[in-house]
């Protein structure tokens, strides 16, 4: 802004023809130009918000965080009470936003190559049905999904004491989904223990494995021995702990249900509606993705002796998976982004604890600024790993 | 195969067997081709006698269309009821009722002009015209104050018109103002390009609601006192200001597509940028981006429902506030499903639309 007006005189210009057509030149002052409007634009902006953040007495700059927020959240990962401060208000907030983009992020990927499987499927009538429904779900807004699933578990689903029960220990009812969980058993860490173990011996093996097969050509039985790993190991802890198979089956007292896990309508709304929208674009890009691997390479891996399952595996999911990947962080983000409309069916995430902070300090520029924020630091987390990802699986040209 | 089997026919004057053509050939072959195939299918079919004869005998045979709430709540059956019952507030919110006729005309009007669009034909200088002033006379027809007209204030504007309005008004300013950040953002001048990505990557990263809420909370502030904008125009603003990030981003993926020597042509030609750009570069960069346009139109029309959370009356708050209403109360699956069916129709159109323009412009 203020480099702006000393250097576009019309003096200058008249004087010297030649010098304001050289293109280094006028790109400086096109620069010079679209920077000082925008500088102009910010300035006007910026001492507008000023002059009335004055004139209405609103505080500025970020010292409510230390206040006490006095409200409740109704569900919390953390423990939380109203007596806590904004910041924390707002960190349990962040947290449930985690936590249904986390639990969101793994169901959509499942369900969306499932779907777009069966899209591709020989079978005319699953591939027909998988065709509806991602057709169906892309053409709603997932606001209205959203609606609908509030309204199911509120209007629908009937009180606890006529909870439906769909599977053995899972009921719902308008207070939500509960459904067991194995009760808790001193063995349960060790097992945890026991899989993360077996999760980075695996690792260490495929690389071996890996190593070895560069050098021999023989191939080792990575998949099912990776498998064996990761889940024995657990397993045998289990059965030295005696096989605990004690179950939390939710019972119901009085007008609720108390044990097992209790999932509230508004996070099951919210996560199935995200998870059903978000599946049907994923379906999409998994079929792209393996319809973008041609015939040849199919044929041409059959030719050269492989199993159909090494087919799979070592031929078209790695380069279907460099075609899928790109669209597919872009639908993580998403995902992650349209949990902010948790807000309008009162499940507590992040944009809900702020704007609830907003309304109660007044402190609106704040508030939005953090939103903003934080929604930037998950786009550019989810990005950078899948970048990182990316790379990795990137065409190594010789 | 048709051919072998037609040669048969002609020589030995038989049918082809059975199993060979027809319908049992196509279930045969569709749907029975393999042992796993033929256990998804009757999974499949079993699923679909589950879930599709109860959902026929509460949506059609039970069903009610035009009664009282009272009925409704006797009835086991889906209470189409509610909508005929609330069609007008549902589809024009508080806009006066005897002046419904006019945002029904608008709405019309803007149909009929996407309809004439569909023909690639009819895309010229004089198009633009008549788009402009289509535009203008829905505008005139929903304001009133001209003509003899009454003035609605747009306080008032609401339901379906006010869903439409968004989204097209959004996207037809968000265009230029896209293909603008698009140049920047491909520009050689580092200051241009740095404020364009900037822009372009801020708005992306965050969610449509944060950028509502600024609408909504912190446009007020951003104005002198005594200025105030209606909230309408701000939420039209917030939507723009999104949808041409994603424009940005569409056109760019243009811009790549045109080879250098196009550019390189233009320049030994002796064109100017703007004279590059305008007719050489833009024409065949923007005819590549019509489908994934026709993408962004897409999702902006599904995006206006957002404006609920401010509290714009668009067609889901105005259903939402129908089910409010203590007589109504409870059947809200009846009235989502039929938003959902305008909102499904009205896409589908265009996703179609935009697939048809695809094969026809892969030339």
């Amino acid at each position: 802004m203020k480099k702006g007006n000393p250097v576009i005189s019309t003096e200058d210009a008249a004087q010297r023809a030649a010098w304001i057509n050289d293109p280094k030149i006028r790109a400086i002052l096109y620069q010079i130009a679209v920077l000082g409007i925008v500088g102009l634009l910010g300035y006007y902006l910026f001492s507008n918000t000023v002059e009335n953040l004055k004139r209405q007495s609103i505080a500025t700059g970020f010292g409510f965080l230390n206040k006490e927020a006095s409200f409740e959240i109704g569900e919390s990962l953390i423990p939380y009470s109203a007596a806590d401060k904004y910041i924390k208000a707002l960190l349990v907030g962040a947290l449930n936003t985690i936590k249904v983009a986390f639990i969101g992020i793994i169901l959509t990927v499942c369900l969306g190559t499932f779907l777009g499987i069966a899209r591709l499927s020989k079978n005319w009538l699953v591939s027909k049905l998988a065709a509806v429904y991602i057709e169906v779900m892309q053409d709603i807004p997932i606001l209205l999904q959203l609606f609908f699933w509030y309204s199911f578990f509120y209007d629908i689903l009937p009180s606890p004491r006529e909870a439906i029960e769909p599977l053995n220990g899972v009921f719902m009812s308008n207070r939500g989904l509960v459904f067991a969980v194995p009760e808790w058993h001193p063995a349960h860490p060790y097992m945890a223990m026991a899989f993360v173990a077996g999760c980075i011996g695996v690792y260490f093996m495929r690389r071996w494995a890996r190593k070895r097969q560069e050098r021999t050509g023989q191939i080792f039985p990575v998949f099912t021995l990776s498998l064996g790993i990761m889940i024995g190991l657990p397993l045998t802890i289990w059965l030295l702990a005696g096989a605990p198979h004690k179950m939390n089956v939710p019972e119901l007292v009085g007008f609720n249900f108390t044990g097992g896990l209790n999932m509230s309508p508004e996070f099951g709304a919210l996560l199935i509606g995200l998870v059903l929208y978000t599946a049907a674009f994923v379906a999409e890009i998994v079929r792209a993705g393996i319809q973008a691997i041609g015939k040849g390479q199919t044929e041409a891996a059959m030719a050269i002796g492989l199993k159909p399952g090494q087919v799979l595996s070592l031929v078209i999911l790695p380069q279907a998976l460099r075609v899928i990947i790109p669209p597919l962080t872009s639908q993580m983000l998403n995902l992650t982004k349209n949990s902010s409309l948790a807000v309008a069916i009162g499940f507590p995430d992040f944009v809900s604890v702020a704007s609830t902070t907003i309304n109660q300090t007044g402190q609106a520029i704040e508030g939005i600024s953090l939103i903003m924020v934080v929604y930037l630091c998950f786009s550019l987390l989810t990005s950078l790993f899948m970048n990182w990802y990316n790379k990795k699986m990137a065409l190594v040209e010789r | 195969m048709t051919q072998s089997g037609k040669n048969n026919i002609q020589k030995e004057g038989l049918k082809a067997p059975i199993i060979r053509i027809g319908v049992v050939h196509w279930i045969k072959a569709n749907l029975f081709n393999g042992v796993f195939n033929s256990i998804l299918t009757i999974v499949t079919l079993f699923l679909l006698y589950k879930v599709i004869p109860p959902f026929a005998r509460w949506a059609f045979i039970d069903s009610l269309w035009f009664s009282s709430a009272e009925q409704c709540r006797a009835g086991s059956g889906a209470c189409w009821s509610i909508i005929p019952a609330n069609i007008r507030f549902i589809l024009f919110g508080f806009y006066p009722h005897e002046l419904h006729w006019r945002p029904f005309v608008a709405m019309i009007m803007l149909i009929g002009l996407l309809l004439y669009s569909k023909n690639r034909n009819h895309w010229n200088r004089s198009f633009g015209y008549i788009w402009i002033a289509g535009l203008s006379i829905m505008g005139i027809l929903m304001k009133g104050g001209l003509f003899g007209l009454t003035p609605v204030d747009s306080d008032q504007w609401g339901g379906l018109p006010l869903t439409l309005m968004l989204s097209f008004f959004g996207m037809f300013a968000a265009y230029p103002l896209g293909v603008l950040l698009a140049l920047g953002r491909r520009s050689q001048m580092p200051a241009v390009k740095t404020i364009c990505i900037l822009y372009i990557e801020l708005i992306r990263g965050v969610p449509l609601i944060s950028l509502l809420f600024m609408s909504a909370v912190l446009f007020p502030l951003f104005f002198p006192e005594g200025v105030t904008v209606n909230k309408i125009i701000r939420a039209q603003a917030a939507i723009i200001l999104f949808t041409a990030a994603y424009i940005a981003e569409v056109v760019r993926g243009g811009l790549q597509a045109i080879t250098r020597g196009q550019y390189e042509a233009a320049e030994s030609l002796g064109l100017n940028y703007v004279q590059k750009m305008r007719l050489i570069v833009l024409p065949q960069a923007l005819k590549i981006v019509i489908p994934p346009s026709v993408g962004i139109l897409i999702s902006a029309f599904k995006d206006t429902s957002l404006v609920v959370i401010i509290a714009l009356y668009d067609v889901l708050k105005t259903t939402k506030s129908v089910l409010a209403s203590p007589s109504w109360m409870g059947f809200s699956p009846e009235a989502y499903l039929f938003v959902a069916l305008i909102y499904f129709v009205c896409c589908y159109s265009m996703s179609n639309y935009s697939r048809r323009l695809e094969k026809e412009l892969q030339t």
